[in-house]
């Protein structure tokens, strides 16, 4: 190592001279463009960035020339190395780019290939349907009510004004529970679950009750014997059949869509009265069927309507039997069937793909309908 | 209710031009149930002709047929071959010629048929759309009906429009052309003719004697005799036509016209041959042991309860139900006995079911009929005998009448209007009341309004009715007024407010009813469990599961393909009295027999790879079932009522079970792939519980239908909620599934109540973690899950996570012994830990495990 010595002339140095700094530089700028590879420029790196590299053996002589000498010798090494450094590191950069995009090129994969994790599985749509109903007037401010499937008889009927010798009441609808006279069935409808409610809570009641019930018919393509009901109830002050129908007009657009509304027709039921058919207009031809055999339309049998359920002012007799005073309350009910409205909705052809089972059927509607 | 539109267009002047599917839309929106409207396809020509000539042509198949000449009102013959032998020449019959099409879309043409070409052909009644008139021929019209080559369609009415209505129960007078007419006559504002507003010339007395024993049951009996007729005598074809367009037969003069008024008027009717009645007619309940040889020819035990029309040979009829066969009327009859009856419609209900017989009469009476109606009846009925069958109708009269009206119903002037939610003015309601039948008159001053539930005076609302309110019109009272109304004998249904409130609104229109969303007070949303229960389903769907349903009835055959010991709680059912099947007459008290009989479905329908689940009640009996009460409807039943309808239930908690077969991982481009095994049915069950936040206690059980050595019970705070595992090989080959199928069964209300009520958030510490692995080696009977226990319990609060990753059996460790290696993670809230502190933790928790279960550490 030198050290400083003031003899000498600063020019008398080889490495310090200007030519001799300038093809130092040269020849690291070439050696890292010549570098193929981030390993050559590793090892270019080391030849002409490293301890032992021309320009730091250079730098390291500055401190051995005078004092006068040291700036500009110090100035001309600094900008040599500045700029070899610059060399480098753009060098670097394209060097590891390519070889990034080496890298990727070579690990692309088909990406359509399965994979072996479990697909995810579906819900029957009969669960969907009830939740999405649950849903529509959990939004309106309503409890999502439930009842037990094997009901005593009361509830099922008397409660309801179901007279004992009601056709219903007879052993061609209902399954009676063992020993005969129990006073329990296989709840028919959803309905029980009214009176229970009018019986645990106080007015203001507004529920909405799904639910699985049982009659006895055979099960066919349009009828099984365990189906699915799904049941309204509002018990209030000053309810009428005009909230019935706000009530109804507002389900049906909400699982059918905008623009459409419910219809009623006066029918019987024993629970309500007035009682009345609930219609709902067709979501598929909106009436546009109707008296135009070129557009006939499956879904409503171009009737422009499609029957869904009952409905009706909540007979004061029912209110009555389950502690409601009739003249301070009034009420409104309504119900439907989910296997029906499946039908019709989602074009469900035959009532056994929904009871048998089958994972296909689920299957075509995964978590939506 | 099958109603022809030429029979309704009797008694209502209907506008011109207006179709059968006209007046079907206006009575479904007036709440009739029209189901079908047959409208006839008919088309002509189709003629009255003559027989000139025909000539029996016997046939090698049996057969005789007839080739005929006929005068069709044209200058030659027209020459048809015809099957049928009732008729002769002269007679008159129903040509049909080539060109027509007859009802059910049948097109006529010359064809080439037993030799001959015949132009058209011969019609019977059934062809004509008619229905089968009985006589197996053809239709031969009555001499001097018609002239040869008149247009048949026209004389006999044959493109009519009937409509098929389905009666609901508070509607038996629909039940009737004149129940229908008034409502068709309502429908488009036209006026009524009634058919019962006729002369009645009886004196009230002195008919066939009849005493009632029971009024509460027969409130009226009328008879009338009618002596001399032709019982022989052909219904006239007019009166053949109603009764087969409305659905009956057409049987003898004396039957028909019966039926015919019935069908008119609403009334049933019985005839009986006064031949054959001997002594008093006396209405009474049965006595035991009592028989009857009904009109059907069977002998029919009667019941203490039947309602029985008797003589003195004992029983001639079940009252309103069927009459007997020894008073019947027949070809000889000449005097008939006519009775017209008012039956309470619980007792017409009850014998009707009791001797599963359901006539046209008796589902008239359950409805309730018209308790005015039988004097009428019997006159029309006297009337048509006379005229039709050359009766003569004797003054003399029977009536035995202790019928009580309908009382008047005290109402709100506005109560439609305020059942509706709808501006019915006042002159509305009363109108449309008076439509209905009902007589409207202002309430009496003092009269207090009914209670809307029980027809009884309310006390709670006592509104005085306005000074001077205006008799009649109705357009002078307020809302508050009251209104007295009296509904028409008719509608045995109008008894409380709301059966008023319904008629107006329902002629109002319900189209004209307002739509307005009634506002909810605030609710909370979906409970806790409802929540929870959706979770736990997503849960499952998102490890690839599938959703099923099935019924919930089994039998003794899947228990014991379950191989359920005998003494198992499961075989404990509640039966039904009515099971679809016999096989079937339980309740499911487990979800797995449906669940296993789905895959088994599924899997013979080439599902090869299937993982489904399906949730629903299972029914436990209670050990001692007491019957469920009927307390009266008059009020709410008492609390301790309420419970004991609620305690007499079985308990119904909702279960979730769930059957895997197949793989779980396929095999594919990945490698080879993983049949469903135990393990993958116990994860699914650890799945559910960590959806709704619950971690069970896992262990080894025996319990059917699963394999002894791999089922895992599992619980909470030391309940049972379920099980899971691999199926006993008997039980998949008895299902039909394959080897090592899976299944797990839990009770998901106990799972959902075990779930946390809320979470607290613990801070986490930000010190370094330190790793350690601990390898054991236990006996192989010790359950993993004990030895991770044991060493939790002894590393106690420093211990992060604790994770099986390694089980080894085999010769390095000997037999009856495994080594069980874990990954334990350490970490302080408020340190790093020290190496030395990890190893006395380490050491602390291994110490728990030898203690326990005589460990020994395994090294290297
Ligand atoms: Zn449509």
């Amino acid at each position: 190592m030198s050290g400083p010595n003031t003899q000498y002339d600063p020019v008398e140095v080889t490495p310090l001279h200007a030519e001799e700094v300038e093809r130092t530089r040269d020849e690291a700028l070439k050696a890292f463009a010549e570098a193929a590879d981030l390993a050559a420029l590793q090892e270019a790196k080391v030849a002409h960035l490293g301890e032992k590299s021309p320009i730091a053996l250079a730098n390291r002589e500055i401190g051995a020339l005078p004092p006068q000498g040291r700036k500009e010798a110090g100035q001309r090494i600094g900008a040599a190395r500045k700029a070899i450094n610059e060399a480098f590191a753009a060098r670097l950069a394209v060097l590891e780019a390519e070889h990034e995009e080496r890298m990727l090129a070579t690990e692309r994969v088909d990406v359509t290939l399965p994979w072996h994790t479990p697909e995810l599985g579906a819900r029957h749509p009969l669960s969907l349907i009830s939740e999405q109903i649950a849903d529509v007037f959990t939004a309106l401010g309503w409890d999502v009510a439930e009842g037990p499937e094997i009901e005593a008889e009361w509830l099922n009927f008397d409660a309801l004004n179901f007279q004992p010798d009601h056709p219903a009441r007879q052993m061609q609808d209902t399954f009676f529970v063992e020993p005969a006279g129990s006073g329990k069935v296989l709840r028919t409808h959803t309905s029980p679950v009214q009176a229970r409610s009018m019986l645990t809570r106080k007015p203001p009641i507004y529920v909405i009750c799904p639910g699985r019930v049982f009659r006895t018919d055979e099960l066919d393509a349009t009828h099984t014997p365990v189906f699915y009901q799904v049941e309204g109830l509002v018990v209030d002050e000053g309810i009428t059949l005009a909230h019935l129908k706000g009530t109804l007009d507002h389900f049906v657009v909400s699982m059918f869509g905008e623009g459409l509304e419910a219809r009623l027709r006066p029918n019987f039921f024993p629970f309500t009265e007035p009682s009345a058919e609930v219609d709902l207009k067709c979501f598929v031809c909106r009436g546009a069927s109707v008296g135009n055999p070129d557009r006939p339309c499956r879904t409503c049998g171009s009737e422009g309507w499609i029957e869904w359920g009952g409905c009706g002012v909540v007979n004061p007799r029912v209110l009555q039997a389950c502690g409601i005073d009739t003249d301070r309350y009034s009420g409104f009910a309504f119900g439907m069937g989910l296997e029906r409205t499946l039908m019709f909705r989602n074009g469900v052809e035959d009532m056994r793909d929904m009871v048998e089972g089958d994972v296909r059927f689920s299957r075509q509607f995964g978590m939506e309908i | 209710m099958r109603v022809p539109l030429s029979w309704l267009r009797e008694y209502v002047d209907l506008p011109a031009g207006v179709t059968g599917r006209d007046v079907a839309e206006k009575l479904i929106r007036a709440g009739l149930e029209v189901e079908t409207v047959e409208e006839s396809d008919l088309t002509g020509p189709l003629v009255v002709g003559k027989v000139l000539t025909y000539e029996n042509e016997p046939q090698k198949n049996g057969k005789t047929i007839r080739w005929c000449s006929l005068d069709i009102g044209k200058d030659e013959p027209q020459w048809v071959v015809c099957g049928a032998h009732n008729f002769e020449v002269g007679d008159l019959v129903v040509v049909v010629l080539p060109g027509a099409v007859l009802p059910g879309g049948f097109a006529i043409s010359a064809r080439k048929t037993y030799g001959h070409v015949s132009n058209g052909m011969i019609c019977s009644s059934s062809e004509l759309g008619l229905g089968d008139d009985g006589t197996h021929g053809i239709v031969v019209l009555e001499p001097g009906e018609a002239t040869p080559g008149d247009d048949a369609i026209e004389l006999l009415a044959l493109r009519d429009d009937v409509l098929d209505i389905a009666v609901t129960p508070d509607r038996g007078y629909c039940l009737s052309i004149r129940g229908v007419a008034r409502e068709a006559a309502t429908a488009y504002g036209v006026a009524l003719k009634d058919p019962a507003d006729l002369d009645v010339n009886g004196n009230r007395s002195g008919g066939y004697p009849v005493r009632v024993d029971d009024a509460e049951a027969c409130s009226v009996f009328v008879t009338r005799t009618v002596t001399g007729i032709d019982a022989k005598a052909q219904s006239p074809r007019w009166l053949q036509k109603r009764l087969l367009a409305a659905g009956m037969r057409p049987i003898s003069i004396g039957v028909d016209v019966t039926n015919y008024v019935m069908l008119e008027l609403g009334q049933p009717i019985h005839g009986y041959d006064k031949a054959r009645l001997s002594g008093e007619i006396v209405v009474r309940r049965a006595n035991a042991g009592e028989k009857l040889m009904t009109l059907d020819d069977q002998t029919r035990e009667l019941d203490a309860e039947d309602l029985l029309i008797t003589d003195d040979s004992g029983a001639i009829g079940i009252a309103g139900v069927m009459g007997g066969a020894t008073t019947e009327i027949s070809d000889a009859t000449t005097d008939v006995v006519i009775e017209a009856a008012h039956f309470h419609p619980i007792v017409i209900a009850r014998a009707s079911r009791r001797h599963k017989l359901s006539s046209e009469a008796s589902r008239r009476f359950e409805r309730e009929v018209d308790p005015l109606l039988p004097r009428y009846a019997a006159q029309r009925v006297a009337d048509l005998l006379a005229e039709l069958a050359g009766g003569t109708i004797l003054a003399d009269e029977t009536i035995v009448d202790t019928h009580a009206l309908p009382e008047p119903v005290t109402i709100r002037a506005d109560h439609a209007a305020r059942v509706a939610g709808a501006p019915i003015t006042i002159e509305e309601t009363v109108r449309h009341l008076e439509s209905v039948g009902c007589t409207v008159a202002p309430a009496e001053h003092g009269a207090r309004p009914a209670s809307l539930a029980a027809g009884v005076h309310s006390p709670a609302l006592v509104v005085e009715p306005r000074a001077g309110a205006a008799t009649g019109g109705g357009a002078a009272l307020a809302g508050d007024d009251l209104i007295t109304v009296t509904p028409p004998s008719w509608r045995p249904d109008l008894r409380d407010p709301n059966d008023f409130a319904e008629e107006v609104i329902r002629l109002f229109g319900y189209d004209n009813v307002p739509s307005i969303l009634p506002p909810a007070p605030g609710g909370q949303g979906l409970t806790v469990s409802q929540r929870r229960r959706r979770r736990i389903a997503t849960a499952l769907v998102g490890a690839g599961l599938t959703e099923v349903v099935s019924y919930p009835f089994i039998g003794a055959a899947d228990f014991d393909a379950m191989g359920l010991p005998a003494e198992d709680p499961r075989r404990t059912t509640v039966k039904l009295v009515n099971p679809l099947s016999d096989e079937e007459p339980s309740m499911q008290t487990t979800l797995l027999p449906t669940l296993l009989r789905t895959a088994e479905r599924n899997v013979g329908r080439g599902a090869s790879d299937l993982a489904i689940f399906q949730t629903g009640l299972v029914f436990l009996p209670k050990p001692e079932s007491k019957p469920a009460p009927l307390p009266s409807v008059a009020q709410r039943p008492s609390d301790a009522e309420v419970q004991s309808l609620y305690d007499a239930l079985p308990d119904q908690p909702l279960h979730l079970g769930v059957v895997l077969t197949g793989s779980s991982t396929p095999t594919g481009w990945w490698g080879k792939g993983q049949p469903v095994g135990w393990a993958d049915a116990v994860q699914l069950a650890r799945t559910v519980a960590t959806a709704v936040g619950v971690e069970p206690v896992v262990r080894n059980t025996e319990l059917a239908p699963w394999h002894p050595g791999r089922c895992a019970e599992l619980s909470v705070d030391g309940k049972v909620i379920g099980h899971a595992g691999e199926l006993h090989p008997k039980v998949c080959q008895a299902f039909g599934l394959p080897a090592r199928s899976c299944a797990a069964e839990l009770d998901l209300d106990a799972l959902i109540a075990a779930g946390p009520s809320s979470i607290t958030a613990e801070p986490f510490s930000s010190y370094p973690v330190a790793k350690e692995d601990v390898a054991l080696i236990v006996p192989a009977e010790v359950a993993a899950a004990e030895v991770e226990a044991a060493l939790v319990e002894g590393a106690g609060e420093l211990l992060e996570s604790i994770r099986l990753f390694d089980l080894y059996t085999g010769e390095q460790i000997g037999e009856g012994k495994k080594s069980l290696a874990f990954a334990l993670r350490f970490r302080a809230a408020d340190r790093t830990l020290k190496e030395n502190e990890v190893a006395d933790v380490r050491q602390a928790a291994v110490q728990v495990a030898v203690d326990r279960f005589g460990a020994v550490q395994r090294v290297g």
